[in-house]
């Protein structure tokens, strides 16, 4: 990372992402007053829905995918000393990606494509619509191949060393993007593209949800691991301590992205095209895909206490106190961790599909997935952001106090936002509508939790503007000297010697998920082709 | 014969990893916050599978296609068969068919504390629909039929509310059902619904 045109490429894809970050951010506050109803002159279920297009896809295409692609690229030069394999490879990935968002941006933002950023066949979008979020994801691939190969390339001029924790949890991220990613690809690919251009008359969506619903669990893992790596990499250090378990933490990695594969089916859990034996077996996958994430909460709290107990923290809870708390790391991890319990809670409540049937595509399920999406892991990407800005241009973090305060506000306005948000799903509002015009009187009880998540909307809002202005203001200010630290990770209480090769590699776990795919998605894509089934014609919204 | 060197292979294998496994260093504190985990999760996944097989605790799940296309031409779905009917077996079965942008029927009226079978089929595009307060919920996705069975315990008014984008007039698409004490509650003579009855 120390040359000057590698901290280019990272800090470009950095940009990238907080700028639709930010962008989406507005929309995202629009959205809550629009569908409350408060201001009747921003009524519009037109614009609303070329809105919440528009957030999905930015947040959790644009602002994921260039962060993760600029984040792997700051792991693998760092840890591997090495420089980046290929680089005019990786920027031909990056301009492929944005392309890939312009196009798709085009039809989102004229309310061409507001088919929502799971698609909804049979209605159909423009085709360059689909072509873009094909481009973005091909891009990407770009990157994961990046990834693999720098570290086949180390483990062969390295051999018999364990590779470091944070490539191998990035190497193991980029192959569990590839499997991911392939489910909707088809899905486009086959599907939708030739739909849209009018190849084909029809389309099953059953067969639709089913190849969506192969991406859609795992991809919210491939989000996550950057947030996780940090917990495991960074936050030990950063908390003056040491990394509880080398060797725990490459297995909760493993078990994460191995498991995560296999269980998309508990967002068909309500659906009619597939049955009930497959939907228990994604189910139970699901409980295991908890473990790792037990585990993790584990080591880093454990991590967490020898810091507070090495800074001469006392008694049960009284290492908490003498954590420091003005680490943006560290806050940021607590933080996290807190936003995490609550959201693994509300996921436990979702796996469960008789509990799941009384939430299903209400309030709740947006709720959730904010709640442990944009709280538990964008606050890491905060935390991340602020940890490499400084190293990437060379200068000091502008302010740490407003940093300290864009943290917290990101979290109140979140609790402010979420909880809300779950009450009214309990309470039967649906998800994405755009107002409530049932003639009701259940709707009256709806109101004042609208009003809150509006609140709420503002405060991250703020939290988000100031978020922008600390990274462009310590980018832009003239340094007075240069700033000359480097990445620290934390190291291992028990430093690793030597490992099994199933810790170090994934060529047998590339192999296991193979099989899992095959066992818990074989049958249920083949079935549609031996059943009788009559496809849907192209509808407009 | 060949079978003999290559399971001495596999067991070798399988050896060594048992092996490796236990050398990995695993704290004691952390040895037990994995039992517990596994523990919690174990009850979990117990509690979901004892439900679904000895229960019937199940999602609605009935691999069952129609064509989407043409339900008017459809004996099951046409227009004079749709809403509550009571079969040979006294088991009350709910035809709906889910279209921008509402419910068909508009009104239907059931019994609480009865067992209903719905039997949803879309005209159009994605939907899906919910009884707030209620566990009847089920995507309902063109080319399939969900079918559900449930039973309301509380009698009253509830809405009937399309939860799944389906275009611009989604906010629109609802409908109600009256849930009626099981005692004042009778079964149609005749299909129940010609056309559309009272709206609101």
């Amino acid at each position: 990372m120390n040359d000057a045109a590698t901290r280019k490429l990272i800090l470009s894809n950095f940009w990238v992402a907080f700028i639709a970050f930010i962008v989406a951010c507005f929309m995202g506050e629009y959205q809550v007053l629009e569908r409350s109803g408060f201001i009747p002159a921003l009524d519009s279920p037109s614009v609303y829905f070329a809105s919440v297009s528009t957030h999905g896809v930015l947040m959790a295409f644009v602002l994921t995918t260039f962060f993760i692609m600029g984040f792997g690229y700051t792991i693998a030069t760092t840890t591997l000393k090495q420089p980046i394999w290929n680089k005019p490879l990786a920027w031909g990935g990056f301009w492929v990606t944005l392309v890939g968002v312009v196009l798709a941006a085009i039809p989102l933002l004229t309310g061409k494509a507001s088919v929502l950023y799971t698609f909804y066949p049979p209605m159909v979008a423009p085709a360059v619509f689909y072509i873009g979020a094909t481009l973005l994801v091909v891009g990407s691939w770009v990157w994961c191949a990046i990834m693999l190969v720098m570290f086949v390339q180390w483990k062969k001029a390295n051999p018999g060393q364990p590779v470091p924790l944070a490539m191998f949890a990035t190497a193991m991220n980029a192959l569990l993007w590839l499997w991911t990613s392939a489910g909707v690809a088809l899905e486009v690919l086959f599907q939708l593209i030739p739909f849209s251009l009018g190849w084909i008359d029809t389309i099953d969506p059953g067969l639709s949800r089913t190849l969506f619903a192969w991406t859609l669990h795992p991809i919210v893992y491939f989000w996550l691991i950057p947030a996780y790596i940090a917990f495991y990499v960074f936050v030990p250090k950063q908390a003056g301590g040491f990394l509880f378990s080398d060797e725990m933490a490459r297995l909760a990695f493993i078990v994460l992205a191995v498991f995560a594969l296999p269980i998309g089916f508990h967002h068909l859990y309500m659906d009619p095209e597939q049955a009930k034996g497959w939907k228990l077996l994604h189910g139970i996958g699901t409980f295991v895909v908890a473990l790792p994430t037990l585990v993790t909460g584990f080591t880093v709290i454990a991590s967490l206490e020898i810091a507070g107990r090495l800074r001469g923290g006392k008694g049960l809870f009284g290492w908490i106190l003498s954590l420091p708390w003005t680490n943006t790391m560290v806050l940021s991890v607590i933080l996290s961790l807190l936003m995490l319990i609550f959201g693994g809670f509300g996921g436990i409540v979702n796996a469960s599909y008789a509990m799941n049937a009384m939430i299903h595509n209400t309030a709740w399920v947006p709720g959730h997935f904010h709640l442990i999406f944009a709280g538990t892991t964008v606050i890491m990407y905060f935390a991340i952001a602020y940890y490499l800005w400084p190293m990437l241009v060379k200068k000091p973090l502008f302010s740490s106090p407003m940093a300290l305060i864009q943290l917290w506000t990101w979290f109140i306005g979140m609790s402010i936002l979420t909880t809300p948000w779950h009450v009214l799903g309990l309470l039967g509002e649906p998800r994405r509508i755009s107002s409530v015009v049932y003639n009701n009187l259940l709707t009256l009880a709806w109101k004042p939790y609208e009003f809150m998540m509006i609140l709420g909307g503002l405060v991250l809002l703020g939290s988000a503007c100031l978020f922008i202005y600390i990274l462009a203001k310590t980018q832009l200010n003239p340094a007075a000297e240069a700033y000359e630290e480097s990445i620290e990770f934390a190291e291992p209480i028990h430093a690793d010697e030597s490992l099994p090769e199933w810790l170090n590699d994934f060529k047998l776990w590339n192999k296991v998920i193979a099989v899992l795919m095959a066992i818990s998605f074989g049958y249920p894509i083949l079935q549609f082709f031996f059943m009788d089934t009559s496809g849907s014609s192209p509808w407009g919204f | 014969m060949q079978t003999e060197p290559s399971k001495q292979k596999y067991e070798q294998c399988l050896r060594d990893f048992v092996t490796q496994v236990r050398a990995i260093h695993i704290d004691q504190l952390e040895r037990k916050w994995i039992t517990i985990s596994l523990l919690v999760v174990g009850l979990f996944v117990g509690i979901i599978t004892i439900d679904a097989f000895f229960h019937g605790v199940n999602p609605p799940s009935k691999v069952e296609t129609i064509d989407s296309a043409s339900l008017h031409l459809n004996k099951e779905f046409a227009e004079d068969n749709l809403g509550v009917q009571v079969d040979a077996t006294g088991a009350i079965i709910i035809r709906m068919v889910a279209g921008r942008y509402s419910f068909f029927p508009k009104h239907i009226d059931v019994p609480a504390e009865t067992p209903l079978t719905f039997r949803w089929v879309s005209m159009d595009v994605l939907h899906g629909v919910h009884i707030p307060m209620t566990n009847m919920s089920t995507m309902i996705v063109p080319g399939y039929v969900a079918e559900i069975t449930t039973t309301f315990p509380k009698p009253g008014e509830y809405p009937l509310l399309c939860n799944e984008f389906c275009g611009l007039g989604h906010n629109h698409m609802w409908s109600n059902i009256s849930v009626i004490a099981k005692e004042d509650w009778k079964a149609p003579v005749k299909p129940s619904v010609k056309g559309g009855s009272n709206n609101e």
